[in-house]
């Protein structure tokens, strides 16, 4: 054999090479087919919307649904003022947030500059078991609990029934609190440690490091968190479906039993609508109330994040 | 396929007496050359030509012109960031997984480039093995390890991959450590049995070539000396292409020095590395004729 | 000497002793009790939800409880049907969702270009999936699967799909940051022996992988374990008084039976509803137990 020759063949593909090589096509076009049924979960999502939303105000005009105030729609004769489930939609969310929010932000300041490791260590997997309970559970919390030890004995305003939107909004804020805590925690993460230290160089307490630097430091993320804490509050079904009644009462009065966009959808699913009609169709005219306002969130706390991200060297 | 037969064969009877080895690749050639000294017979076996790689539009490493020869080591040094790994990369394109990288010029490898239309990337990392600057072992026993190679290139029975996991540890002189636990982790071993182990996993692919990329620099010396023995073992039948930052092993263990160094080009604004200085190692390490080269060796080793 | 030493003692000595004003030393001890306040509430609500549930719930907790069917008579009511019903939309659902998942996960860590157009527009989609309130989740399913375009109807089929599209988008992030932990090393040693990206995707960055899936895969089951609102409006919220046997069947699951039973008028039901939380909750810590072990033993074996 003249080794000097050219052996064009050795580095070819073998037949075996050339096998793999067409699966490897195979598996690259079956996993991008895959990969792309995800995006029409999504598109589904808002097909699914669309066209009932479109028809739905062919029928009923939205002069009514945005400037009247009584929500009646599965019953005859239908009214279809929005209003009701707005506020009460906006009044759990807003009780929610008042809880999460803040409660969130001091659970993560006590985690990140207080807590000794012992302590987190101990700490972190009772967060984390409350956050994997289930909706459900907190439903049944907020009746059996929340509403009648803590809704009914802190509300001086009025009485506070068996469903009030106050013990839905409590439950639901408790139930956002460990997911807020963590989000601030990391955006709290972020901050340097060289900035914290420089603080405490200073001669700055705890107190003033965590309101005075970290705080600000990380406000961007703290925000963006509770942005997602809203949009979560907002999109919230079960408990409030369970804690706060299914009337659709306008009305600011916390105690009263509300109604809100996501559990009125709950609501009306339960009915078993026929299929053409105009209550079947308000289904998803709220739906898509629902949708738009939780992405408007979501996009919102994305930009948050990296517009306004401080970036440190 | 014969060839490589023979060549397995003939080393698996006798894995440490150097004639064998010797007899073993000699289907190549009929006239075995020494490897020692600078005989210009010798066969080559890779060369290339005006290599050059780019990271998107950095250029890291300029005009190499190197040849790899038939049992011998050929080491290649220089200070950090000159380009050696990039190009020992080059050599069994690993190059190809990095998106940015660019390569131009060619690498002739048997009289085939390896960049040409001819060559598939998967063949030529199985011809051009290559061990790694960490120890590397798969998360899997000692057995599968080296296994995995000669699986993922055809499919052995059972008794044939038994007999060249054997073959490898044995040629890798690892056999006599781990033959009562082959079916532990890859990672029960220390750091020097586990660079041993990926050494045997790429020669049971029965490789032409082995590329290092400095080899040793994770080990203890008493590991490095044992892979130093068993690279001088090895080297003529697999010769072997080693990048290392440490001089003393460059000048103890190959046959050939490419010297590396850093040059800012006029119109760049990082440095780019060029190869200085391609000559035997006695000569670069006694008589070098590029001053940089000089500077270089006795700057480090003076 | 002496008379220096006084001096600096006397009048020019720091004074380390803490001079905090008393003020300050107050607004420092309420910030700290606000934070004591605000982790006690969170430790509380756990605490108070364990506590009513058992006080509820533990006078119903017997063998009796998981083997009978529902029942107009609330000693004799029972969750079998609901339990299996879960067993079933969850288990489908959980395959289902890894499948679709880890197999977008590997296109887009693996094949995907990650700055093309199609891997951002994929990203951007499963992030907003992941913010989609699971209510609408059950629309979409109205709308398509047990109505309309599929026609399922309420059944196993329908929850399973659409549980399957709403853990997706937990299952696609755990498994992308599973397989971008996969360092580099062992892609390269995969490669440097010649083997194809599939297959050292497939023998090697997979099982490596293999824990963080798990992981991420059991969150995204007790996810599905425990959702209630799209089921709301895919027909479970009813008591079903037989096991599904397939895909067609009625069905109903935990969640939305505890619903049905926590929503009654009669105070003897409600008990049962806390009774079978007790049973959730189980199963779901259960779940989290299997994915610490798992986590746990991945690390000790390799």
């Amino acid at each position: 054999m003249n080794s000097t020759l050219p052996e064009k063949h050795i580095l070819q593909p073998s037949g075996l090479k050339l096998r793999q090589q067409r699966t490897e096509v195979v598996i690259k076009v079956l996993l991008a087919v895959i990969a792309a049924s995800c995006v029409l979960i999504t598109t589904g999502v808002v097909v699914a919307l669309v066209r009932p939303t479109i028809d739905f105000f062919g029928e009923v005009g939205i002069t009514e649904f945005l400037f009247t105030t009584d929500w009646f729609p599965l019953y005859e004769p239908p009214d279809f003022g929005v209003w009701p489930l707005v506020v009460g939609t906006f009044t759990v969310m807003l009780i929610a947030v008042i809880i999460a929010v803040p409660g969130g932000l001091f659970v993560a300041f006590f985690l990140s500059e207080y807590a000794s490791p012992r302590t987190k260590r101990y700490l972190k997997p009772f967060l984390e078991i409350l956050a994997g309970v289930p909706t459900v559970v907190f439903g049944f919390f907020a009746l059996n609990f929340i509403a009648p030890n803590v809704a009914r004995k802190i509300w001086v305003f009025s009485d506070v029934g068996f469903y009030s939107a106050l013990a839905a909004g409590i439950t639901v804020g408790l139930m956002i609190l460990p997911m807020m805590t963590t989000l601030a925690e990391d955006a709290m993460a972020a901050v340097p440690r060289s900035l914290i230290d420089g603080a405490y160089a200073l001669g700055a307490t705890k107190r003033e490091t965590c309101t005075g630097v970290i705080f600000p430091a990380g406000l961007s993320g703290i925000i963006a968190a509770g942005v997602i804490a809203m949009s979560r509050a907002i999109g919230e079904t079960t408990i409030v479906l369970l804690a706060a009644g299914s009337t659709a009462n306008f009305t600011f009065n916390a105690g009263e039993p509300m109604q809100t966009m996501s559990s009125f959808i709950g609501f009306a699913g339960l009915g078993d609508q026929p299929t053409d009609s105009t209550g079947y169709r308000t289904i998803f005219a709220v739906g898509s109330m629902l949708f738009i306002i939780t992405f408007g969130l979501n996009m919102l706390s994305q930009r948050i994040v990296t517009r306004f991200r401080e970036v440190y060297e | 396929m014969v060839e490589d037969m023979n060549k397995v064969m003939n080393s698996g009877v006798s894995s440490s007496a150097s004639p064998s080895k010797v007899i073993g690749v000699s289907v190549y050639s009929d006239n075995v050359q020494s490897a020692e000294g600078n005989t210009p017979a010798l066969e080559m076996i890779m060369e290339s030509q005006d290599l050059k790689v780019h990271y998107g539009s950095y250029l890291a490493v300029r005009d190499v012109n190197l040849q790899v020869h038939k049992n011998e080591i050929t080491a290649l040094i220089g200070p950090s960031g000159c380009g050696k790994s990039t190009i020992l990369r080059c050599f069994n394109r690993m190059n190809d997984l990095i998106p940015t990288a660019k390569v131009s010029g060619s690498v002739i490898y048997r009289g085939i480039d390896l960049y040409g239309p001819d060559a598939n990337a998967g063949e030529v990392r199985r011809r051009i093995g290559m061990v790694f600057q960490k120890p590397n072992p798969f998360p899997k026993s000692i057995f599968d390890n080296v296994a995995f190679g000669p699986r993922v290139n055809g499919k052995p029975s059972k008794q044939e991959t038994e007999e060249l996991v054997e073959r490898s540890l044995k040629r890798a002189a690892l056999w006599d450590e781990v033959k009562d636990r082959l079916k532990q982790s890859a990672f029960s071993l220390s750091g020097g049995q586990q660079q041993r182990l990926c050494i045997a996993r790429a020669l049971a692919v029965d490789p032409d070539v082995l590329l290092m990329d400095e080899p040793c620099s994770a080990l203890d010396p008493i590991a490095t000396g044992r892979i130093e023995d068993l690279m001088h073992e090895i080297k003529g039948e697999y010769p072997i292409v080693i990048v290392t930052h440490n001089m003393q092993q460059a000048a103890r263990v190959s046959n050939r020095t490419a010297f590396f160094n850093t040059e800012v080009d006029a119109d760049a604004t990082r440095p780019t590395g060029v190869l200085v200085e391609y000559d035997s190692t006695q000569k670069i390490f006694s008589a070098p004729s590029d001053p940089r080269t000089e500077q270089y060796i006795s700057g480090r080793m003076g | 000497m002496n008379v220096n030493a006084d001096v600096v003692g006397s009048r020019f000595a720091p004074n380390l002793r803490d001079s905090t004003s008393t003020a300050r030393k107050s607004r420092d001890k309420i910030f700290l009790l606000v934070l004591w306040f605000a982790t006690l509430c969170a430790v509380l609500t756990l605490f108070f939800l364990i506590l009513t549930t058992l006080l509820k719930g533990a006078g119903r907790l017997n063998l009796s409880l998981v083997t009978n069917f529902p029942s107009p008579f609330p000693e004799d009511a029972g969750i079998q049907s609901a339990i299996f019903g879960s067993l079933w939309v969850v288990i489908t659902s959980g395959f289902a969702s890894l499948f679709i998942g880890l197999g977008s996960a590997i296109y887009l860590e693996e094949f995907a270009n990650s700055t093309s157009r199609i891997t951002r527009l994929i990203t951007l989609n499963i992030q907003t999936l992941a913010g989609v309130p699971s209510i609408v989740f059950g629309i979409l399913g109205l709308a398509f699967v047990a109505r309309g375009w599929l026609g399922w109807g309420f059944s196993v089929g329908t929850a399973s799909a659409v549980l399957t599209m709403m853990v997706l988008p937990v299952v696609v992030v755990s498994s992308r940051e599973a397989l971008k932990a996969v360092p580099p090393s062992l892609r390269e040693g995969s490669y440097a022996l010649g083997a194809t990206k599939w297959q050292t995707i497939r023998k090697q960055v997979i099982p490596a992988a293999v824990p963080g899936i798990a992981t991420g895969s059991i969150l995204g089951v007790s996810r599905a374990l425990g959702e209630s609102a799209p089921l709301i409006l895919l027909g479970a919220l009813a008591y079903v008084s037989s096991n599904p046997s397939g895909f067609g069947s009625d069905y109903t699951v935990l969640p939305l039976i505890i619903m049905k039973f926590t929503q009654d008028a009669q105070d003897e039901f409600r008990a049962v509803g806390a009774a079978a939380i007790i049973v959730l909750l189980v199963l779901l810590v259960s779940l989290n137990l299997l994915a610490i072990v798992i986590r746990d033993r991945s690390r000790k074996s390799w």
